[in-house]
């Protein structure tokens, strides 16, 4: 039982609660404890935020064997190249089991497009997605990938792709590694000059003045 | 055993004020400054730029990688709160769809406002349209205020002389990005005037204030600037306000209604804190009242009393009329021009850099007034939500062989292109006149309380064809831009059905005129010095005393109005005419 609990069991209001605890001083041992049962304030947070992230970074949504097909799919859309590393590389798949918990909307068809998928592969090549070999997995991916050309039938995969991709992106571009492949250089303090001569040049917008 | 009980506190401060951000902040700081004591309530929580703010965080800092999931501006913007409020709801009425936005914080909405600083022109007081009100003042009753906001608080732009745009004491401007210039040119071909932006960062230092540091353009200004670069009225002006031991602020106070004398006077407030749920009463020879213009009206008309039966300052039954925001459509696109663009730090500031005030005559027009447009684009810090366009507008542009492709895709091909297209984007949006009317209002629900027993607002608000005209004509003209750049559009093309994109009242968050102030007491709730007429001690300096709102943003307006109060009550005090 903890400290509110306990004062809850006691039946006293939250105004005594300040009385009952300086009354009741206990060793230092027993304040530890209590003080790790709550959670600190963060600076520039309120409450309830700190509270509702720590309640969903101890929560699992997704399935092993979800998470399996989910860092398949990530590599899929971003593969390591010779900028930069892969989606699973930058942590992606443990991005979006957090974010379908933040933003419960994408559960239901995170799930559901997973499951088409599996059974989809399955009925194509007797196997799940993640057993399919690397040319079965594109071979569906393919019909997927392209909304405007993709067959009326495959509606539901494109949809769960188009979710898929852009989760994957978000998650990417906004990871340390993916910060540098796209290559914003701001978040630092400066003094902006404007646009540099050979940029004015380029575009040919050295004499247009606001 | 009850411990229900009122805390009455003994003591009699000068003025009480409810509100901490723009319009109290001002109040409060000059009356603390001439060494009236002051008490301040807050309903939110405390907060410091310099100690809260997530300035020059990076986007893997927030696990939702900055998402609006618990904010609608995203996780790093400035603000407790939002368009909804846990325990706090509002409502409607005839198919309304008001939306309210509130902060609770030290500073309020001035935390993460867009620090776009305009000042209303002479026919914005005085309009010559024949359809919206006149104020009781005019530009020159008002002139002098802003020019001092301008010196206290910073301001950058440049002089123009535009008569209806009037000038500033500027610092001096930001340069231009990229596509800014790209949004010049092609405006300039489609007729539309592109001048600097105007805003209330610090681009230069302050001579005497050494709380302040200039901006380091990290364009961050949503979040709020530890370093106190830029306006918010937490660090400009309730912190140093506090500094003078002259101002005692309550944080967690929500103001459930002034309490006043037998014979009308105002003598104090009631609130609860947040905290304890604890109910308390504090005294005051002046109330003034900062907590927003819906806010504050709702707090009018919540205290009711034998002198004032129809709620305080209300014997001419407008509190809560006349409610107006601004009118907002944008467009959005990308310019193919830009693909594969070298990559360099264009933050710059957090503000806007260039923008475009109304430029067209009336009399050629299907309506009254105008709107301003604020543009946007470039090499931001990615976010939640990044590259969503990419494999939509990949189809729309030649490939790097210059072959066409197929939307979508995967792989190596579509990471190649969310670099390419990576600072294209560009957008603009308007901000326009909306008319103060009679029957958009708020009044108090009958039938619904908060959470914390205080009777809710209720809303009435419907576009008209004035609104509605003007955001097809804003939506006319950004396309015509953007083909003039030389952009392609990717954002959706509205029709009539959806009013052409114009957007619910209250999204703009320029919600202003509950409260109005007029010469006569039978239409106005105030008079010109925003001093309620049924009730001399008692004053509104957030946007509730509106008239009409200009296309300009309402902050420096506010400030201005707040400062000229301010200066007014220390002069009837030394008169003892309060």
């Amino acid at each position: 039982m903890n400290r509110r609990d306990s004062i809850k069991a006691l039946g006293l209001t939250a105004l005594s609660t300040s009385v009952l605890v300086e009354a009741c001083k206990q060793p230092e041992t027993k304040t530890e404890v209590a003080a790790t049962e709550e959670t600190a304030k963060e600076a520039g947070k309120e409450q309830w935020e700190v509270d509702r992230d720590k309640k969903l970074k101890a929560e699992t949504f997704f399935t092993k064997h979800e998470m399996a097909t989910i860092t398949v799919l990530a590599d899929i859309i971003i593969p390591k190249d010779a900028v930069s590393g892969s989606a699973s590389d930058a942590k992606v798949p443990e991005f979006i089991e957090f974010i379908v918990k933040d933003i419960p909307e994408h559960k239901v068809p995170m799930r559901g497009g997973l499951k088409w998928l599996d059974i989809y592969c399955f009925n194509k090549f007797e196997k799940p997605f993640v057993e399919a070999s690397e040319r079965e997995q594109l071979s569906i991916v393919d019909e997927i990938a392209y909304p405007n050309k993709a067959r009326p039938e495959m509606q539901a995969g494109v949809a769960f792709f188009n979710k898929m991709r852009d989760l994957t992106a978000s998650g990417f571009y906004t990871s340390e590694i993916g910060v540098k492949d796209i290559g914003y250089a701001g978040n630092a303090p400066n003094q902006w000059a404007g646009v540099p001569d050979d940029v004015l040049k380029q575009y040919g917008m050295q004499n247009v003045k606001i | 055993m009850s411990d229900f009980q009122i805390k009455k506190s003994p003591t009699v401060y000068d003025a009480i004020v409810v509100g901490s951000g723009a319009g109290g902040g001002m109040a409060a700081y000059v009356l603390a400054n001439a060494g009236q004591k002051v008490l301040m309530l807050e309903a939110g929580q405390y907060f410091d730029p310099r100690l809260d703010s997530h300035q020059l965080k990076w986007p893997w800092e927030s696990p939702r990688r900055g998402a609006g999931t618990t904010r609608p501006f995203g996780d790093f913007d400035a603000s407790y709160g939002g368009w909804e409020l846990e325990g706090e709801p509002y409502t409607q009425k005839n198919k309304t769809e008001f939306e309210w936005f509130r902060s609770r914080m030290l500073g309020g909405r001035t935390n993460h406002w867009g620090r776009i600083s305009l000042r209303m022109g002479p026919e914005d007081f005085k309009p010559t349209d024949g359809l919206t009100d006149d104020w009781p003042i005019t530009y020159d009753d008002v002139k002098p205020f802003y020019d001092k906001v301008d010196r206290m608080i910073g301001i950058y732009g440049t002089v123009e002389g535009i008569a209806s745009e009037p000038d500033g004491i500027f610092m001096k401007p930001p340069k231009p990005r990229l596509n800014e210039l790209f949004i010049k040119k092609g405006a300039e071909k489609a007729g539309v005037r592109v001048i600097t932006g105007r805003g209330a960062v610090m681009t230069e230092s302050i001579k005497g204030n050494n709380d302040r540091a200039p901006c380091f353009y990290c364009g961050q200004c949503g979040r709020s600037c530890k370093v106190y670069g830029d306006f918010s009225a937490s660090s400009c002006l309730v912190i140093p306000a506090v500094k003078t031991g002259n101002l005692t602020v309550i944080t967690d106070a929500m103001v459930r209604e002034v309490i006043t004398d037998k014979d009308g006077t105002a003598k104090g407030v009631s609130y609860v804190n947040r905290k304890d749920l604890q109910e308390y009463q504090v005294n005051g020879k002046l109330v003034i009242l900062g907590a927003s213009a819906c806010e504050s009206a709702r707090i009018l008309l919540n205290s009711k009393s034998s002198a004032h039966p129809g709620g305080l300052a209300n014997s001419s039954g407008v509190v809560g009329k006349y409610l107006h925001d601004s009118t907002g459509a944008g467009v959005s696109g990308f310019l193919p021009q830009l693909m594969d663009r070298k990559r360099y730090n264009e933050d710059g500031l957090g503000s806007v850099h260039i923008y475009s005030p109304w430029w067209l005559d009336n009399k050629k027009l299907n309506f009254p007034r105008g709107y301003h447009i604020e543009y946007g684009g470039g090499m931001g810090m990615p976010s939640y939500g990044f590259g969503g366009g990419v494999p939509k507008i990949n189809g729309m542009v030649p490939d790097r062989n210059g072959n066409k492709k197929e939307a979508g895709g995967y792989g190596k091909s579509l990471k190649d292109d969310y670099r390419r297209f990576y600072g294209t984007g560009v957008s603009m949006a308007g901000r326009g006149t909306a008319i103060a009317r009679e029957d958009n209002y708020c009044e108090i629900d009958p039938n619904m309380v908060d959470k914390y027993g205080i009777p809710v607002l209720r809303f009435n608000y419907k576009w008209a064809k004035e609104e509605i005209l003007q955001a097809k004509h804003m939506q006319e003209t950004f396309l015509s831009i953007m083909k003039e750049m030389g952009a392609v559009v990717t954002s959706e093309i509205h029709g009539p059905d959806t009013n052409y994109g114009l957007l619910n009242p209250g999204k703009i968050i320029h919600e202003v005129g509950t409260i109005r102030m007029g010469d006569d007491p039978k239409k106005s709730a105030l008079n010109k010095y925003c001093q309620a007429h049924d009730c001399k001690n008692l004053f509104v300096v957030d946007a509730g005393p509106f008239v009409q709102q200009g296309d300009k943003n309402a902050t420096w307006t506010i400030l201005a109005l707040s400062m000229r109060t301010a200066e007014y009550i220390l002069a009837q005090k030394k008169k003892q005419n309060i």
